[in-house]
């Protein structure tokens, strides 16, 4: 058997005396898309966070591809073992965010490539081909030299989309990709992650689109108050909820 | 005129002086400046501390206090550690030194605002991206930490420059050699006071101007990918 892709177990975070999340575990094989849903404040963005470290769980353990995060305390305070280690794994978890995040100082074109050539240590020329190939796949080779700023949303999106790609990660983490869009551009970032999904790239996905979640996902999982409250195929999960929470959940979604 | 072109050299000699003095308190004072803002930024509450107390105490007192303490006392205090510890014969700490050492502190925590400030600046989010890409602390800072900080912090920067130049006049009264101290030196042993103090106005004002120009092309150089409406 080989290691899943990604596994946590046990993921508590506490911000002062709230328990935001309290003891998640998951597992995502290798080409699983998981959609994560849940009410706002249920904990999502926390999650995902926890798993690259961008916040530190108060406890917990997270694998990637059966290599763990080693955590250590520290008078009180945990703290990962070793820098290094964790720099590396991040590099393999790329995250995409609400609010695109392009470094508004490089073009397209240095943004996907600053990544591979700084952390990975990629050739330029062959990070420049790379880039080139992914821009081709969002559908943005002629925005290669522009500035984010001179984007709109969608295409922001798309090239953060890239930037992550770029990368070649083991699983990418989505944190409402689509939410700060205006409605007429989120299409253009959800084929763009159908594509993904279909090609067998390992993802979580943070979404209030329930038909991205219900159509792509191979597991569905529902958050409340930092804690699981129902997961499963999404083909059962939305046709048959079994907690209130749930329902009520769907029912605001519609 | 012809009173001038006789003491150009000495006039030379001080704008010389003042312009080293000038570029030297810079190079600490923005050292001092990054320190400061890493220091207010940092977790560590002892950090936060003592750069707390330095913008504190050197905002609160007059530039020229500061520079006869640092010039009459530095020296008595420099030689008493070493007289104690034996670490180090007699010392003598020159004007200049003692300039640049007094201005580069002093602009040191007005450089830690404006460097502070411009760390804020950044989006939170971009920084975020980052450290999400496997991004090392310095690698960040070098590639998207700094660049963009600089672009926030050059008004400010600049502002501080202009003063911290003007500043280096009052090093004259420790009897440092700069232009105002010697175009003063020329004007009284001529008896052409307003001609001289005059040749200071322009040529303070050429300073002014050339830093301009400077800042400036800085500011385009870093001025990439912000929207111009
Ligand atoms: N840095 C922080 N400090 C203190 N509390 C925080 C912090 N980040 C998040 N929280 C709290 O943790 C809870 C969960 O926040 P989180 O952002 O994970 O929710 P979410 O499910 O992503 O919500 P949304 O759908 O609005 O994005 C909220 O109550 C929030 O106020
Ligand atoms: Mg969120």
């Amino acid at each position: 058997m080989t290691d899943p892709a990604l596994r946590v177990e046990n993921i508590r975070k506490s911000f002062g005396d709230h328990e935001v999340l309290k003891g998640i575990s998951m597992t995502a094989e290798k080409g699983d898309v998981v959609a994560i849903l849940g009410a706002s404040g249920s904990g999502k963005s926390t999650f995902l966070r926890c798993i690259n470290l961008l916040e530190t769980p108060t406890d917990g353990t997270v694998w990637l591809k059966g290599e763990e995060m080693r955590m250590t305390s520290h008078r009180g305070e945990r703290r990962p073992v070793d820098h290094r280690q964790v720099e590396r794994m991040r590099s393999k978890l790329a995250m995409v965010f609400q609010g695109f995040n392009l470094w508004s100082h490089m073009t397209v074109m240095e943004n996907i490539i600053e990544g591979p050539v700084h952390v990975l240590g990629t050739p330029r020329r062959e990070a420049r081909d790379k880039a080139a190939a992914l821009l081709a796949k969002v559908g943005l080779s002629d925005r290669a030299e522009y500035y984010p700023a001179h984007l709109s949303g969608g295409q922001q999106q798309r090239v953060a989309i890239a930037r992550a790609l770029a990368m070649e990660p083991d699983v990418m983490l989505f944190d409402e990709p689509t939410s700060a869009l205006d409605p007429e551009l989120v299409g253009e970032v959800l084929a763009v992650m159908r594509a993904l999904a279909d090609e067998g790239r390992t993802m979580l996905v943070v979404t209030h689109e329930m038909a991205f979640a219900r159509d792509v996902s191979s597991k569905t999982v529902f958050l409340n108050k930092g804690e699981i409250c129902e997961q499963g195929a999404p083909a059962d999960l939305f046709r048959n909820p079994q907690t209130e929470q749930f329902q009520a959940f769907l029912s605001r979604m519609n | 005129m012809d009173l001038l072109l006789e003491y150009r050299e000495q006039l030379l000699a001080g704008l010389v002086t003042t312009v080293q003095l000038a570029l030297a308190s810079l190079v600490l004072s923005v050292t001092m400046g990054l320190l400061g803002a890493w220091a207010k930024l940092s977790a560590s509450r002892a950090a936060n501390a003592v750069a707390g107390a330095y913008t504190t105490v050197v905002r609160g007192v007059p530039d020229l206090v500061l520079i006869m303490l640092v010039f009459f006392g530095g020296q008595v205090t420099v030689n008493r550690i070493g007289a104690a510890t034996g670490l180090w014969n007699y010392v003598e700490i020159s004007q200049f030194a003692a300039g640049a050492l007094t201005i580069g502190i002093i602009f040191g925590a007005y450089f830690t605002e404006t460097f502070r400030g411009a760390i804020l600046a950044i989006p939170r989010g971009q920084i975020e991206a980052g450290i999400s890409t496997g991004m090392s602390g310095p690698l960040l800072f070098r590639r998207i930490i700094w660049p963009q900080m600089v672009r926030y912090a050059l008004p400010g920067f600049g502002n501080n420059w202009l003063v911290q130049l003007k500043t280096t006049a009052l090093v004259s009264v420790i009897g440092l050699q700069d232009l105002v101290y010697n175009a003063f030196a020329a004007g009284r042993s001529t008896g052409a006071l307003f001609t001289f103090m005059a040749a200071a106005f322009v040529i303070y004002l050429a300073l002014t101007a050339v830093s301009d120009l400077g800042l400036r092309a800085l500011e385009r150089r870093y001025s990439r990918g912000v929207a111009r409406a």
